[in-house]
């Protein structure tokens, strides 16, 4: 069987505002099976994000092969949910609305959509918000808004982009036990960027280290933690911290290369 | 004076404690309430004396012979001027047609200007390439004193409604364009990206998410081009008219009627008024997916 993602030999170069070149990933090679969850964690600027905007289609690669299910990416396909960092629901869409948005641009007719989505907005715990505007929710209320958008199209890969990182620790663990459990129920691939071992380490079964920039896999961890996993408690286990410990003498080499180039360019 | 202060120092005081120890909210509600009341009663008051001494002052002024009662006329002759064009009408006939004529004019402007505004401005803000090719266009025609084109209209289209609208429509066209070209431009990347993520289709894109995220820079525009558009209609009265507020000043100045000037001026600003109400109120139903401001959300 055909892993879910699969990226071979991929360079990604952008045109920065000057005129200059800049190469965010470098010959990365990556493969995510059916059903698993995997944490690409990597120092900031090493170009986690734009592997998920490859893999989504945003993005076309400058080099190299991303094939998603077998067959190559070529724009914006059906089948992915994207989980952005920053908020991404509409401002100007009502809770259900902004659930109901994926399945009507896919054609979906209004009364249909509009159930589905209370569907899916009990099932992230918002029931009796359908009728609020995002600005009237907390972040975490309108992180689960996003995840119901997401999910609701029935992705068979899941994109998230540091998707809690703005929130704060309690309501954090208790979105990644949601996101475990929905994880759980559906049958999608996940791919989770984080710059926070923990967070990686609790949730996926595999872990990417990616290199200070330009990006590339330095090296690849299997996280046998048993599931269901409870992630508020799970950081507790022994073997926990062994896996902590083991891929964070990998990762600190690439977070003070990154720091060092940081202080260097804030100096210059 | 003093005991007064004394007095709402110590309600300051007591009332802190009370909300420290947790007292009724109702009490504090009600008491919000009460301060707030007080203000607008207070602001209102300010309001009426401000006019008032303006007003006075003018009135005084030329009563005494300071200043020239020919030139600058004065608030009684210029409310006996209206109260004489209310109850027996203009030279050019019932003051209400005038104020119905000018309205249709500027109404007409201002639905025309901003609806072509919003459609070149999306469409512009939508491609690189027209905007890239007409971009330069635009800003030329925006760079001329475009009140001019009123003459030209007037010979085109004649004396008729058409010229007034076409003049107001102008003026509007380029304060809209600009906002909902820069509305579009500067519409968060992220939601673009999420909506295609979720197979928004281009025309998808552009309604749900391009046009409503330009909305309240489009909305905010509308205030200003509102007065554009009476600016427009006016100056296309003067251009050559048979009815209007416009014509209406044009032929009191002729009669060197200040009082009369003045008086349309009045009814002008008064239209405004009623007009920046409503705007008002479309924005806040068109837009009511914003956070109220700050202070109205202040208990």
């Amino acid at each position: 069987m055909a892993p879910a993602i699969e990226l071979r030999g991929v360079t990604k170069r952008f045109l920065t505002p000057s005129g200059a070149i800049h190469t965010a990933l470098r010959d990365l090679n990556m493969a995510v099976e059916p059903g698993e969850f995997c944490a690409v964690v990597g120092p900031t600027g090493c170009g986690k994000s734009t592997t998920l905007a490859l893999i989504s289609g945003l993005e076309p690669a400058s080099e190299g092969e991303v094939d998603v299910f077998g067959k190559p990416v070529d724009g914006i396909e059906d089948g992915i949910g994207y989980v952005f960092q920053a908020d991404a629901v509409f401002p100007w869409k009502t809770v259900l609305e902004n659930v109901a948005a994926g399945p009507r641009y896919k054609g979906t007719s209004n009364r249909d959509a509009l159930e589905r989505a209370r569907d899916w907005i009990s099932r992230v715990g918002l029931s009796g918000f359908e009728d609020r505007y995002p600005y009237q929710l907390s972040g975490g209320m309108r992180k689960r808004v996003a995840l119901a958008q997401s999910l609701i199209n029935g992705p068979r890969i899941l994109l998230m982009d540091e998707p809690f990182s703005a929130l704060d620790v309690q309501t954090r663990s208790l979105m990644e036990n949601e996101l475990l459990a929905l994880w759980a129920a559906s049958s999608a691939s996940v791919v989770f960027v984080t710059h926070d071992l923990e967070e990686a380490i609790s949730l996926s079964d595999r872990v990417f280290v990616i290199t200070a920039g330009p990006g590339t896999v330095k090296s690849t961890y299997k996280v046998d933690l048993p599931r269901p996993r409870n992630v508020a408690e799970i950081r507790f286990q022994p073997r926990f911290a062994e896996i902590y410990e083991e891929i964070w003498k990998d990762l600190k080499d690439e977070v003070l290369v990154s720091y060092e180039r940081q202080k260097r360019s804030g100096a210059a | 004076m003093n005991g007064r202060s004394a007095a709402a120092r110590l309600s300051v005081h007591m009332s802190a404690r009370t909300e420290q120890a947790g007292a009724p909210v109702s009490d504090l509600a009600e008491r919000r309430k009460r301060d707030a009341r007080r203000r607008r009663l207070t602001v209102n008051a300010l309001r009426v004396l401000v006019g008032v001494v303006i007003l006075g002052s003018w009135e005084l002024t030329t009563r005494l012979g300071w200043v020239d009662v020919f030139f600058w006329s004065q608030p009684s002759a210029i409310a006996a001027k209206l109260w004489l064009w209310i109850t027996q009408g203009t030279d050019l006939g019932p003051l209400w047609e005038q104020v119905l004529v000018t309205m249709e004019e500027t109404v007409g402007g201002f639905v025309v200007g901003s609806i072509l505004g919003v459609i070149f401005g999306v469409a512009l803000g939508r491609s690189r390439l027209l905007s890239d090719v007409l971009g330069v266009y635009i800003k030329g025609a925006n760079a001329i004193p475009r009140v001019v084109l009123g003459a030209l209209f007037a010979v085109a289209l004649g004396l008729d409604i058409r010229a007034k609208i076409a003049t107001a429509a102008v003026l509007v066209f380029f304060v809209v364009f600009f906002n909902a070209f820069q509305g579009v431009r500067e519409v968060d990347r992220n939601l673009i990206a999420n909506a295609r993520i979720l197979g928004a289709s281009d025309r998808q894109l552009t309604t749900e998410i391009l046009i409503p995220s330009a909305l309240s820079w489009i909305v905010a525009s509308l205030h200003t081009s509102f007065g554009l558009a009476l600016v427009g209609a006016v100056v296309g009265e003067l251009f050559g008219a048979t009815q209007g507020l416009g014509e209406l000043i044009y032929s009191a100045k002729n009669n060197f009627d200040t009082a009369g000037v003045f008086a349309g001026m009045a009814l002008l600003a008064a239209m405004a008024l009623v007009a920046e109400a409503l705007i008002t109120a479309l924005e806040n139903r068109l837009i009511k997916w914003r956070p109220p401001v700050a202070t109205e959300t202040r208990i």
